[in-house]
């Protein structure tokens, strides 16, 4: 009954705050434009379409084409594709471990918490980028799917050290020690105590994995490491960049897909601040 | 104090360990044979195949066993010895790598120093106004948000190709050479301005919010309630809130690094800035793989000091790691 | 002398008002040690800190407060800042957690009273009497706050928020985090304080009775906002005539023998929530002597000196 009535209460929060509003409606436009884009197109990213070149956008080619003739607008369509699945991919993976490592460590305690708690120091001191780059540099075939693990798997110390905390303070709570005395497995007790009560942020990790993950796999396609298979936004950059887009002013060949990466992750940093706001009264504006 | 020091040590001790053994490990069991192709592409030029086959063997002889490979690569990187470049031969990985160095400093330590500086007063005084609050916010969070190689590309675009006023290209004209004149400084200096803004505006959002947001925190907090009971003036409080909010702002420096780093490495790609990131690029389009390995091992190095040289602050700044940890306490 | 007449404070809030604290009227003589007990979200602190700092949420309603005569500017946060800590101080609930945590403090508390523009030398050298007076040796100016254990921390606050001694003190529940001993020792040492005229009249809210015994020389019982009883703690204690505080009273086992650490919890019934609270008396629905008057908000009236009454039972049987 007042669990209830607290869910009723977020979602009154939720729908009324104009952070998560804008957020979720810039989320959407991308989703909708990512699923359904390619059928507003009747060209193949890479097909040269335009026999004579680079063109600024017209009816014709909405967003021009490429030095080669290729449609951008459809580039950036399939891009953003990608961008969805390394996000959701590489933000998921991330947050699972995370999530993983944090429980244990802040519920067993002990020296497995320890041995937790040096692992992920390592990881976070060391620049990510630096070891996916490596890993990347000796992959001869890089695929979509790969590039999401890679990342996922090297994103997720902040979020394991943040969830321990929580865990560790949840730990001690009454209903945790109910659960405990009356038997449940340290499995159990978990992901049906301690994981709901920190429902809005495990939400809110998410959503940060999410963008840092689009983030991470733009450095990485655009020093030439990204999906030797398909297109993405950052491959885009990287290729306006390396045919001379600046030199000759094709603007429309690097603006769009910096623009979308830029409004996507600003969304869901204004998601997660609207978030915030929502599950934390305090910061609810009077 | 010793304490603190000890186990920070130890962390960064492992996290070199790992980073050389994956240094090591990853040519050595990717699939495929990467640097084998990469010797069969340089073997146009006799000598330098016959070179690096050379010292490839001596790295990776399969006639060794493991242990004594591995070993054999710590030796050598102790000995300062990463390998001959394939793409610039023949000049040694090391050598390629700290003519590229300055340029990297030259970028990276103004332009964390400076949005740090700025970024974390800005933050404070956007928190003080709710008028200010409300412009400088929603900047800020779209600039973190904002991949570093496209504000670098927008900005080559606008000041370097629209309206002309900086190059957007190298450290220096090609038509100079290097000399201490005044003219050639200037030159440097033009060059540098583009990559170094780029990387600072980014860079001072993330910290302008930061602030903005623990400045908030702390002027919540009890200390501050309570000398606001007392009638404190708003100057005083607003200091302390300051001066703890600074703290997790340094150690938030810390963390960012690595990807302060990435930043650097494509802006450096975007205004073909001869640091390490353009080197990056240039050696992943050559397959050099020796190259690819030595920038993974700098950026781990320079990033490991960083951290320490950060580390030091910190408990200059933060009484409570003094004092904690000595057992000074009564 | 502390003149509290028709004070009313709401919390604003996103559901409406919170009717924390409605017409409130009492006086507080010279020296007098006051305690305000109630259950909690009974107003108690919303009392206390109205009198120091009325920032929002709260909302001031009505009524003013007089100190030695003068209205204060309860709503003037800038006019107040020259009463705060000068005239009017308190010991907050969070004295362990009320220190700058990185700043050492001896000058922390130097800088406090430059901004104040006290005479910092003369103070400060004032501040070493106080340590002693709580037991706390010179050196805890030279440490940080991390450094004192919870109770030193306690009773640095203690002495830090008397150092100008103010007029009116009020110590917002300073015991509640503490050991049955250590309870005994601050209240005693609160106590000391009034005798050596570091400050003049304490407001000691509290839900714990027992400890009132020992300290207060008068008690104010407080239900759901309203002021019930106000009298002397010898009266509150034998004699209580609000059908609460007699309650609260018997629910307390071998009062004034020992301590005892049992709370204000042992009342049938909860407490209304003060966003729509209930016409009238508000203790009506779980007082056994109600009747029809009740509907109707009893007047706080004196029914002998010193000893006032908020019940249409008491007040009326008496008139």
């Amino acid at each position: 009954m007042k669990a209830l009535k607290q869910k009723n209460e977020f979602l009154y929060f939720a729908l009324r705050n104009r952070k998560l509003q804008i957020g979720l409606g810039v989320i959407l436009f991308f989703v909708l434009l990512a699923a359904f884009g390619p059928l507003l197109t009747d060209y193949e990213p890479f097909d040269y379409v335009n026999p004579t070149g680079p063109v600024p956008p017209s009816s014709k080619f909405w967003l021009g084409t490429t030095f080669f003739g290729q449609d951008v607008f459809t580039q950036v369509v399939m891009g953003l594709r990608a961008t969805f699945l390394i996000a959701i991919l590489g933000g998921g993976i991330a947050t699972l471990v995370g999530m993983l490592l944090g429980f244990l460590a802040g519920y067993r305690g002990g020296i497995l918490d320890e041995i937790i708690n040096v692992l992920t120091n390592i990881v976070l001191v060391i620049p990510t980028m630096a070891v996916l780059l490596i890993i990347a540099a000796y992959l001869q075939v890089r695929s979509l799917a790969m590039e999401s693990i890679l990342i996922g798997l090297t994103a997720w110390p902040w979020a394991a050290r943040a969830i321990r905390a929580q865990t560790f303070s949840l730990r001690t709570r009454d209903f945790v020690d109910m659960a405990r005395m009356s038997g449940e497995s340290a499995f159990k007790i978990i992901f049906s105590e301690i994981a709901p009560n920190m429902m809005s942020y495990l939400v809110m990790t998410f959503i940060l994995q999410f963008g840092g993950a689009i983030l991470n796999a733009a450095t990485l396609d655009f020093i030439g490491l990204g999906p030797t298979n398909a297109i993405s936004l950052g491959l885009i950059m990287q290729y306006s960049m390396m045919w001379g887009a600046l030199q000759f002013g094709m603007w429309w060949w690097f603006v769009p897909p910096g623009l979308a990466i830029t409004l996507i992750v600003g969304a869901l940093y204004s998601m997660n601040v609207g978030l915030d706001e929502v599950f934390n009264p305090k910061l609810r504006e009077m | 104090m010793r304490k603190y020091f000890g186990r920070k040590l130890v962390i960064y001790l492992l996290t070199f360990f790992l980073a050389v053994t994956i240094d090591w490990l990853i040519p050595r069991f990717m699939p495929g044979d990467p640097v084998a192709n990469m010797l069969a592409r340089v073997s146009v030029n006799s000598t330098a195949a016959s070179v690096m086959q050379e010292y490839y063997t001596h790295l990776f002889g399969l006639d060794l066993p493991l242990w004594q490979q591995y070993l054999n690569f710590w030796a050598n990187l102790l000995r300062g010895d990463l390998g001959i470049s394939a793409y610039l031969f023949p000049k040694p990985v090391t050598q390629v790598l700290m003519n590229a160095i300055p340029y990297d400093v030259a970028l990276l330590l103004p332009a964390i120093l400076l949005s740090w500086l700025a970024g974390n007063n800005f933050g404070a005084v956007a928190a003080r106004s709710k008028w200010l609050d409300n412009t400088v916010s929603p900047i800020g969070y779209i600039l973190t948000a904002t991949p570093y190689m496209w504000l670098g590309i927008l900005l080559a675009w606008f000041f370097g190709i629209i309206l002309d006023v900086f190059p957007i290209a190298g450290a220096y004209s090609f038509s100079l050479s290097p000399t201490l004149s005044w003219k050639f400084i200037g030159d440097v200096l033009l060059h540098w301005f583009l990559p170094f803004f780029s990387l600072f505006m980014v860079q001072f959002g993330g910290w302008a919010i930061g602030m903005r947001n623990m400045i908030i925190y702390e002027l919540e907090a009890d200390y501050s309630h309570y000398l606001e009971a007392l009638g404190a003036p708003r100057s005083l409080i607003r200091r302390y809130a300051f001066n703890n909010a600074v703290l997790p702002q340094l150690s938030g420096l810390a963390l960012q690094l690595g990807v302060i780093v990435a930043g650097a490495l494509v802006t450096e790609v975007v205004f073909s800035y001869p640091g390490i990131g353009y080197l990056l690029l240039a050696a992943i389009q050559n397959q050099d793989y020796f190259l690819i390995q030595g920038c993974f091992l700098f950026i781990i190095i320079g990033v490991l000091l960083a951290n320490f040289v950060i580390d030091i602050v910190y408990v200059l700044v933060d009484p409570r790691t003094r004092r904690g940890m000595t057992g000074e306490a009564a | 002398m502390l003149q509290v007449e028709n004070l009313t404070v709401y919390y604003q809030t996103l559901k409406g008002q919170v009717r924390a604290l409605e017409n409130a009227s009492f006086t507080l003589a010279d020296g007098e040690i006051m305690g305000l007990a109630g259950e909690s979200g009974c107003g108690k602190t919303t009392l206390g800190h109205s009198l120091i700092h009325l920032s929002p949420p709260m909302t001031h309603i009505g009524g003013r407060v007089l100190l030695n005569g003068q209205e204060l500017p309860l709503t003037d946060m800038q006019k107040m800042d020259a009463y705060r800590f000068n005239e009017i101080s308190i010991i907050p609930q969070y004295a362990m957690n009320a220190l700058n945590p990185i700043r050492k403090i001896g000058p922390m508390t130097e800088e406090l009273l430059r901004a104040k523009k006290a005479d910092v030398r003369t103070v400060m050298a004032a501040l070493k009497d106080r340590l002693e007076m709580v037991k706390l040796p010179q050196e805890v100016l030279n440490l940080y706050p991390i450094e004192l254990s919870g109770g030193m921390k306690q009773r640095m606050v203690m002495v830090l928020s008397t150092l100008l001694d103010p007029e009116l003190l009020i110590a917002d529940e300073i015991t509640s985090a503490l050991d049955v001993a250590s309870q005994k020792a601050v209240a005693e040492m609160l106590v000391e304080f009034r005798n050596q005229h570091c400050c003049n009249s304490v407001i000691f809210i509290t839900h714990d009775i027992s400890i009132l015994y020992q300290i207060a020389d008068s008690i104010l019982i407080m239900y759901a906002g309203q002021l019930a009883e106000k009298g002397s703690t010898e009266t509150i204690i034998r004699n209580p005539r609000h059908p609460y505080t007699r309650m609260l009273i018997s629910a307390l086992p071998e009062i004034g023998v020992r301590y005892s650490e049992k709370r204000l919890t042992g009342i049938p019934g909860k407490t209304p929530l003060l966003l729509h609270p209930p016409q009238g008396c508000r203790f009506r629905e779980r007082c056994p002597l109600a009747f029809e008057k009740c509907a109707e908000v009893p007047p706080f009236v004196e029914i002998e000196p010193g000893h006032s009454v908020a019940c249409w039972k008491e007040g009326s049987a008496d008139a």
